[in-house]
């Protein structure tokens, strides 16, 4: 097993008085899609916003343990938060578009980054977009706004924005929760090119999507992770009792 | 460059800051200042003279109660006309109007918020005065009653606005219950709607008395400017004179640093704590209305 | 009665009542319009006043007011505005914030007439500003504050907390977000706020009473620290303290401010209506 991408180490976290995550440690190997699953309120999601510091956003929350990125803290004071939110990207549940045009919404991180030359940005703009199986779709109204686009065209372009960004990371929390099979079926398409460069941690919207996609597993159950392993071996023979139970749909 | 990013992070977090704290600020300095300039008074007048019934500071009577009195007057009696007329238009818009007359009603009531007091002040003293004077033949047309009566509809668009917000507030389940045992819209309005708003309604009413006890310009030009007790109902119908009036006609004249300057002052401070307080005690609806998103 | 007779009785009285609130502003705006209508002339507007005020023109009381506004503007937005991005981006529910949020409302409520009384203490004698179009600014600027920062902190909050997380999630500041996007997409609330804030300015007479107000004052101002004539001022003093003072002259001030102040009041709800329709979320 090749050095993990990001090793979570001990993790506990609680915010509101509220214990979210009880000491997790997990391994996550690059270059593949790692799936976190389990029912609703099991603290996936909590977890992924951990890995690029977006609950600092939060008021109210206590956290021991480490998170490390290529073996370093990200939690360390002297963490620039701005570059390792480059570094690890996130797609949200709902496509969230920001106000403005697509190419706008592509560029909005290198800009931010300090990439203002349109020609440095237009080549960014087409690779991000052709990585999220949107080009075809959207390269004669790139300066179309962005809300006029399906639900599905904007999760893909909410992905496409993170890509601009050329992140190691990539976290997508539920991205086709909302869309219909079609699009999911781009996304899920787009997910397994992305691979290959990128390490994925996907929560997925159900079990089944979950065995399609994964190539390892962590399940999560009130706040505890309940077992990881390559995701074939989970969906076919889970080592745990509850695991089975919730693979084989007998609760969530 | 990230470096770059920080150092602006931190400078304009600074600024921003400080804008936040500032407003604190204003408000010590505000009442420092009052008390810096008003207290002295307590030292150069004695009780007896504060409490008294005359008001003569040219022989160094300053006593207040006709001033405080005045102010009281005019002050209850504009709520006691805009509290029925505010209830009701808010209940007409907000439950009884249709669509269209609600867009023409909504605007319309609030335009009044828009034109400034000495405007209503001088449209009281040449229309609304003589007006009363003929109709109650009175011997002036400037009294407490004609204050009270502009007070009362500048108190209005607030009041109509943050009534009709809480009767927004009420849960529809509510009425629908009422309904659906058999009420009629109307007794639904009286016995279930108003009562479930009462906590709005009465924020209205400190609003409403606040800015009644502070409005100075339509005062100073409709209420005639005497200070004299307002002992009996028919007072309500003499000239009065309150304590914003008082300070607005006199500091023009005065010596800075001399008793009565002082003095004036110290009805500043009392004009001070008196809104501080009854905004305090509004305050917490206040803060929960501009959550829900909308105190203008 | 019949229960149905008695409601409808019930709306018809409230309707009335409604009348009784509606009428008599529309009678005040109406005999504004119609006695002061007469007096509006290119003199009127644009010349000095002569005769004691009893004839010419209000020109110093017009620039007077521009003047004190955009004063107000200078000081009243850059600290309500920072104010509200404070509240709605930086500041966390402490009992400080709470204090402050206390502080506001209670800015909102203290009589006008009393910050006079602070500006005179303050502004004209403490900083030895004098009776100065300075001095009146920042009287005014201090009043109009809550407003700015409670309207501005509205349509702040009323952009959604979604595109904070994302411009956070692409490596972004707070204040590269609030830059690009927060503020961008709540400017037109705040210019509606601020438009409110300043009309309020631009009436109020008891604030200026001490602070900036010249009598008479038939030229222009020369600086920051000059007095000035104001038409609110102006309007109180001549319907008060001249004796034989045309009525007319009178209608025709409180026209002009009142058209001042309805025609600020009306932009602000247009751009409000407009911005409403086209907003993006």
């Amino acid at each position: 097993m090749p050095e993990p991408k990001i090793r979570i180490e001990n993790l506990s976290y609680a915010y509101a008085g509220v214990q979210a995550l009880q000491n997790i440690t997990l391994d996550i190997a690059p270059q593949r899609i790692t799936v976190f699953f389990g029912p609703a309120g099991g603290g996936k999601t909590t977890l992924l916003r951990l890995i690029n510091r977006l609950n600092d956003l939060t008021d109210g929350t206590a956290m021991t343990g480490r998170i490390l990125l290529d073996g370093k803290d990200i939690y360390a004071p002297a963490t620039n938060v701005a570059q390792l939110r480059r570094r690890v990207g996130m797609v949200f549940a709902l496509p969230l578009p920001l106000p403005g045009t697509i190419r706008e919404n592509v560029t909005y991180g290198p800009r931010l980054a300090g990439v203002r030359d349109a020609r440095r940005l237009a080549p960014i703009v087409e690779r991000s977009l052709r990585q999220a199986a949107l080009w075809d779709e959207v390269r004669d109204r790139l300066d179309a706004p962005a809300n006029a686009l399906s639900g599905g065209q904007q999760q893909r372009l909410c992905i496409a924005r993170s890509l601009a960004l050329e992140p190691e990371v990539l976290l997508l929390d539920e991205p086709t929760s909302g869309l219909d099979p079609l699009s999911t079926g781009k996304v899920e398409a787009a997910l397994q090119e992305l691979k290959k460069t990128y390490t994925i941690i996907i929560i997925p919207h159900s079990v089944q999507q979950a065995a399609r996609i994964a190539d390892d597993a962590a399940f999560f159950l009130q706040s505890k992770l309940i077992e990881a392993r390559p995701g074939r071996e989970i969906f076919t023979t889970p080592r745990d009792k509850r695991t089975e139970d919730y693979v084989t749909g007998r609760f969530g | 460059m990230s470096e770059r990013i920080a150092w602006n992070e931190f400078i304009i977090g600074a600024i921003i800051r400080i804008a936040g704290f500032s407003t604190i600020g204003f408000v010590i300095l505000i009442f420092a200042f009052l008390l810096q300039q008003g207290l002295p008074a307590l030292n150069e007048v004695a009780p007896d003279n504060f409490l008294g019934t005359r008001w003569y500071p040219t022989f160094d009577l300053y006593g207040m109660m006709p001033l405080f009195l005045g102010s009281l007057l005019v002050t209850v009696t504009a709520i006691l006309i805009a509290l029925p007329l505010g209830i009701s238009t808010a209940v007409y818009v907000r439950e009884v109007a249709p669509q269209w007359a609600r867009e023409i009603l909504k605007p319309l009531i609030e335009v009044l918020a828009g034109i400034p007091s000495v405007v209503l002040g001088f449209f009281g003293m040449t229309v609304l005065a003589p007006f009363l004077r003929e109709t109650l033949q009175l011997p002036t047309g400037l009294t407490a009653f004609t204050g009270a009566l502009i007070l009362a509809y500048m108190a209005l668009p607030t009041m109509v606005s943050v009534a009709e917000d809480a009767l927004d507030a009420v849960p529809k389940s509510y009425r629908d219950a009422a309904l659906a045992m058999g009420a009629t819209r109307w007794e639904t309005i009286w016995r279930v709607s108003v009562p479930a708003a009462r906590t709005g309604i009465l924020t209205a009413i400190m609003l409403g008395i606040g800015r009644a006890l502070g409005e100075t310009m339509v005062v100073l030009m409709v209420t005639g400017n005497a200070a004299r007790m307002p002992t009996t109902l028919g007072s309500l119908f003499l000239p009065v004179r309150t304590m914003t009036a008082t300070i607005a006609a006199e500091m023009g004249e005065v010596a800075a640093g001399s008793v009565h300057y002082h003095v004036l002052f110290f009805i500043g401070i009392l004009l001070f704590a008196l809104t501080f307080l009854i905004n305090l005690a509004a305050a917490p609806a206040i803060l929960a209305k501009r959550r829900r998103g909308g105190l203008r | 009665m019949n229960r149905y007779a008695q409601q409808r009785l019930g709306f018809i009285a409230l309707g009335a009542v409604t009348l009784v609130v509606v009428i008599p502003i529309l009678l005040v705006i109406g005999n504004i319009i119609a006695q002061g209508l007469g007096a509006i002339s290119w003199e009127f507007l644009f010349g000095m006043p002569r005769a004691g005020m009893r004839a010419g023109g209000i020109l110093p009381a017009i620039v007077g007011t521009i003047l004190l506004t955009l004063g107000v503007a200078l000081f009243a937005i850059p600290f309500g505005v920072g104010g509200a991005i404070y509240l709605s981006e930086y500041a966390r529910d402490t009992t400080f914030t709470r204090a402050i949020r206390l502080a506001i409302i209670n800015l909102a409520g203290i009589p006008s007439i009393v910050y006079g009384l602070f500006g005179l203490g303050l502004f004209v004698l403490f900083f030895g500003l004098g009776v100065s179009i300075l001095a009146g600014s920042l009287t005014l600027a201090i009043m109009t504050l809550p407003v700015i920062i409670s309207a501005s902190e509205e349509a702040l909050r009323a952009v959604p907390t979604e595109f904070r997380t994302v411009n956070a999630s692409l490596g972004g500041t707070r204040w590269q977000g609030i830059r690009k996007i927060i503020l961008p997409q709540a400017l037109p609330g705040i210019i509606t706020g601020v438009i409110l804030g300043l009309l309020r300015a631009a009436g109020e007479t008891a604030p200026i009473l001490f602070t900036v107000a010249a009598f008479y004052l038939p030229r222009l101002p020369q600086s920051v620290f000059d007095q000035t004539m104001a038409l609110p001022y102006h309007l109180y003093v001549i319907s008060t303290q001249v004796p034989g003072m045309p009525l007319q002259i009178q209608y025709g001030t409180a026209l002009v401010l009142m058209t001042l102040t309805l025609s600020l009041n009306l932009t602000a709800t247009l751009l409000r209506r407009h911005f409403r329709k086209r907003r993006q979320w």
